[in-house]
């Protein structure tokens, strides 16, 4: 199959890598008068040393701050000029920049871009208000029963990987990081050989790279810097964290370690969520977006059908080293969470005892397929969806995705359904509401 | 009816939206169109619930039904190659719903779950809280848009039938599909799927007028154990039609909008760093919609924020913008239309607003000029009508609020 077909878009996107290290990826789509800009660098929380956790989403907002040739209060007004939308965001593998606008900001958007690796300005003051709007950012988030219960689910499956702290940090690291800690990360994460800039819009690839050298071309190579790789030890038994706060309702979290999108097993695991809770878009933005088709998924008929749970969801990443595979589950009001944790299990060893049958496979293909063409919806989303694989798995397994996706049998989901949850290898949270004023 | 083909991908979106949302239910009824719309793909007089899940799982879609004050949209992207299908069980789930007294029961529980949720959530408690504020208990916009546990469970059968049957008619919706599509071929299929449809349309309602002329109000809703509080903060401003419109666009641009937030965004967030979010969002629809400053921040800096928003509210309301702001907002704003068509269902979304408000075939068009006739008096004169401190309402919703407020 043609790399064109496999990933649904209209031809081969064009690669090229300028001499400072910087890899920059175009492909054209006329059918706008858009541009998307998308600047990736390796480096997220996975990246960061106790006492430091959150400092790669802190160096993200710092670069929004002002760059040598940008004064802070013009970096928002270069883009607005053109109608253009801009922002950032931080995960644990990566961080990533965008800019969408007409095609004639395209010199502009690379412009900020340029200056961003360069040249970040990290103004002792601009640091020190932007850690209160980062602890603002962190206390919206502890509002969210769900967020909390997430953020101690995935603390307590991680033992030793960097994977196990949230990307935004904890609270005691932003109150005690200093502006120096910030400018040492980014200096040593913001080169060229550790970043990837995809332009994806109505621009000809010749054009485009031109532009790409001109502003790229001066800033300064350096070596690539070198990521800790932390290998998470097997967990040899179950593990449990419970919540009791204010609160109306209650939620359950369950996950399991997951293979990286590397490994073999990944795909069929990404069919064995599709069959569990219905396939959504494969990778972190567009699993967002959109509304996932479940009605006939396992877990939505044994659990939301039924009356225990009035919504369920999965969710498995693509990451670049092994994350987890998690189900978050909402408790229909009047049914215990032990009664939707005994329901969830039930329908999990069911699946691990008799495996999955060809229609639910070919459904889930199916399903996945579907979504492979719904994400390449607008110059913004293909020029994500290209960079985030690159960043995150490495060249080459983009033009793969579909293929992969059709050539896994109904044998390898269930085998993978059985060999990866485990009974003792779970993380289980709970979130018990308690009735305010009770 | 509308459709228009794109290129981008070979997928369609199709988007059904209908004047059936909130406003049409009572009071007393407050939730109907919400719970209606949820059942509605859950089985029809053609096919069962388990048929509907089992042909859109299958190929890969998920139909959304949402309710909002006055609409209520059927929605969903599907494959190219699968439009025929999809587009029938659509038409199907719009017209011959049965509302079977299982799904109501199903249905109502998952509703009720939800409302209880949305009162854990203090964002959501504040945009409520002041939406009750602005428009009072006797305008539907001042009403919960999920209605409450109590009406919930207050809702009959006969009264979602009935909801179903008065306002679910042809004269009221609007089908718009876009994406990689033979135009002709699908005006033909969507005729054969409506042309034995006929019912009279559904009886216009009149909204309640508004008091804008209301003194400064101010709630506080406790919520133990929260670490933020969110403040909604607003006004009463005008109505989609209004010729004010796009002076009151421009407006709201330079004040919480543009760049990170406006100039709200820059004194509470940048400034001052007490905020991740800062910014005011405008709403005009049939009736006068609501211009709302929102922003969550420390227990602690609760009055340091609303100070912050009183002062921006006023200076913009007393002294104006600058000439150099409504330019720049000006340019921004003509220059963001190209990204309202990036994606089909952006598409959809934006040739549908112009056939509800009867805006014209050719608004996308006429729409920049509208931005440039834009005079800079006019932008001051809005600021100066709708942005008055004393006349605000204001909700917030956090922890420990003993003491608090304004």
């Amino acid at each position: 199959m043609p790399a064109s077909a496999a990933t649904l878009l209209s031809a081969v996107p064009r690669e090229s890598r300028l001499d400072n290290g910087l890899k920059v990826i175009v492909h054209p789509v006329h059918t706008a008068p858009l541009v998307s800009l998308w600047c990736w660098y390796r480096v997220g929380s996975r990246d960061e040393r106790p006492g430091q956790t959150g400092v790669s989403h802190w160096v993200e907002h710092m670069n929004f701050k002002g760059t040598t040739n940008i004064p802070r209060d013009q970096m928002k007004g270069i883009v607005e000029r053109f109608g253009g939308m801009w922002n950032g965001y931080t995960w644990i593998d990566q961080t990533a920049y965008v800019e969408t606008a007409g095609r004639d900001a395209l010199d502009q958007m690379l412009f900020i871009e340029a200056e961003r690796m360069g040249n970040g300005l990290y103004d002792q003051q601009d640091c020190e208000s932007e850690r209160t709007v980062i602890i603002s950012e962190l206390q919206g988030g502890e509002n969210d029963p769900e967020q909390l219960l997430d953020t101690e689910v995935t603390a307590t499956a991680f033992r030793a990987h960097t994977y196990g702290h949230p990307t935004i940090g904890w609270i005691e690291d932003l109150r005690s990081m200093s502006r120096d800690d910030l400018h040492a990360h980014y200096r040593r994460f913001y080169v060229p050989a550790n970043s990837t800039v995809v332009i994806v819009g109505d621009v000809e690839p010749d054009d485009a790279l031109r532009c790409v050298e001109r502003e790229f071309g001066n800033v300064a190579s350096s070596p690539a810097p070198e990521r800790t790789t932390v290998i998470e030890p097997p967990q040899i038994g179950e593990r449990r964290v419970v919540l009791e706060r204010p609160g109306t309702i209650a939620y359950l979290k369950a996950a399991w370690h997951a293979p990286a999108v590397t490994e073999a097993d990944f795909f069929p695991m990404l069919l064995l969520d599709a069959v569990l809770t219905g396939a959504k878009g494969v990778n972190l933005w567009s699993s967002f977006r959109g509304t996932t088709p479940q009605r006939k998924a396992r877990l939505y008929t044994a659990l939301v059908e039924r009356g225990h749970a009035s919504s369920v969801s999965g969710a498995l990443l693509p990451t670049a080293q092994p994350f987890l595979y998690a189900i978050s589950l909402t408790a229909m009001k009047g049914t215990s969470l032990q009664t939707l944790e005994g329901a969830l299990f039930d329908a999990i060893d069911d699946l691990r005892a008799n495996g999955v049958t060809d229609v639910e496979t070919a459904r889930a293909r199916r399903q996945l397929r579907a979504r492979l063409v719904f994400e390449n919806d607008s110059v913004t989303n293909i020029a994500h969806q290209i960079g985030y694989f690159e960043t995150v798995a490495g060249p080459g397994l983009f033009p793969e995705l579909l293929s992969r996706i059709e050539a896994v049998t109904p044998e390898q989901v269930s085998g993978v359904a059985r060999r990866r949850l485990d009974k003792a290898a779970r993380t289980i949270g709970w979130y018990q509401p308690l009735e305010i004023g009770a | 009816m509308i459709v228009q083909p794109t290129s981008m991908a070979p997928a369609v979106t199709l988007n059904a939206s209908l004047l059936a949302g909130g406003v049409y239910e009572s009071r007393e009824l407050s939730g109907l169109a919400y719970l209606t719309g949820r059942l509605m793909d859950r089985g029809t007089e053609r096919r069962s619930a388990e048929m509907i899940a089992e042909q859109l799982d299958d190929l890969g879609v998920a139909l959304r039904v949402t309710t909002t004050r006055h609409l209520l949209g059927v929605s969903c992207t599907c494959l190219a190659e699968d439009l025929d299908d999809v587009l029938s069980i659509v038409v199907d789930v719009i017209r011959r719903p049965t509302f079977s007294e299982e799904e109501i029961a199903k249905r109502r529980a998952e509703a009720i779950t939800t409302v209880r949720q949305d009162e854990d959530n203090p964002a959501l408690r504040a945009a409520d809280t002041l939406a009750e504020l602005l428009y009072g208990p006797h305008h539907p916009y001042g009403w919960p848009a999920k209605g409450t546990v109590e009406s919930l469970e207050r809702i009959q059968r006969q009264d979602i039938v009935g909801f179903h049957a008065e306002r679910v008619r042809p004269g009221v919706l609007s089908l718009a599909m876009v994406g990689d599509l033979q135009p002709d071929r699908v005006v033909d299929r969507i005729a054969r799927e409506l042309e034995d449809w006929a019912a009279p349309p559904p009886d216009a309602i009149e909204l309640p007028a508004v008091s804008l002329a209301t003194p400064r109000r101010t709630r506080l809703i406790e919520m133990p154990g929260k670490s933020q509080s969110d403040i909604a903060y607003g006004f009463i401003a005008v109505r989609r039609l209004d010729p004010r419109y796009y002076a009151y666009w421009m407006m709201n641009n330079i004040l919480g909008q543009y760049g990170l937030g406006g100039r709200l965004g820059e004194n509470i967030r940048e400034r001052q760093g007490m905020a991740y979010y800062a910014f005011s969002s405008f709403d005009a629809s049939f009736a006068e919609g609501p211009l709302v400053v929102r922003a969550g921040v420390n227990p602690e800096n609760v009055t340091r924020a609303l100070e912050a928003i009183d002062h921006e509210a006023r200076r913009m309301g007393e002294e104006g913008p600058t000439p150099t702001e409504v330019e720049a907002t000006r340019e921004y704003l003509v220059g963001s239309i190209p990204r309202m068509f990036e994606t089909n269902s952006s598409i959809a979304v934006f040739l549908q607003m112009i056939e509800q408000f009867g805006l014209g075939l050719d608004y996308a068009q006429q729409l920049p000029g509208h931005l440039r006739a834009v005079t800079f008096d006019e932008v001051r004169a809005a600021a100066r009508d709708v942005l008055r401190p004393d006349r605000a309402a204001v909700a917030i919703a956090g922890p420990s609020m003993a003491s608090r407020g304004s």
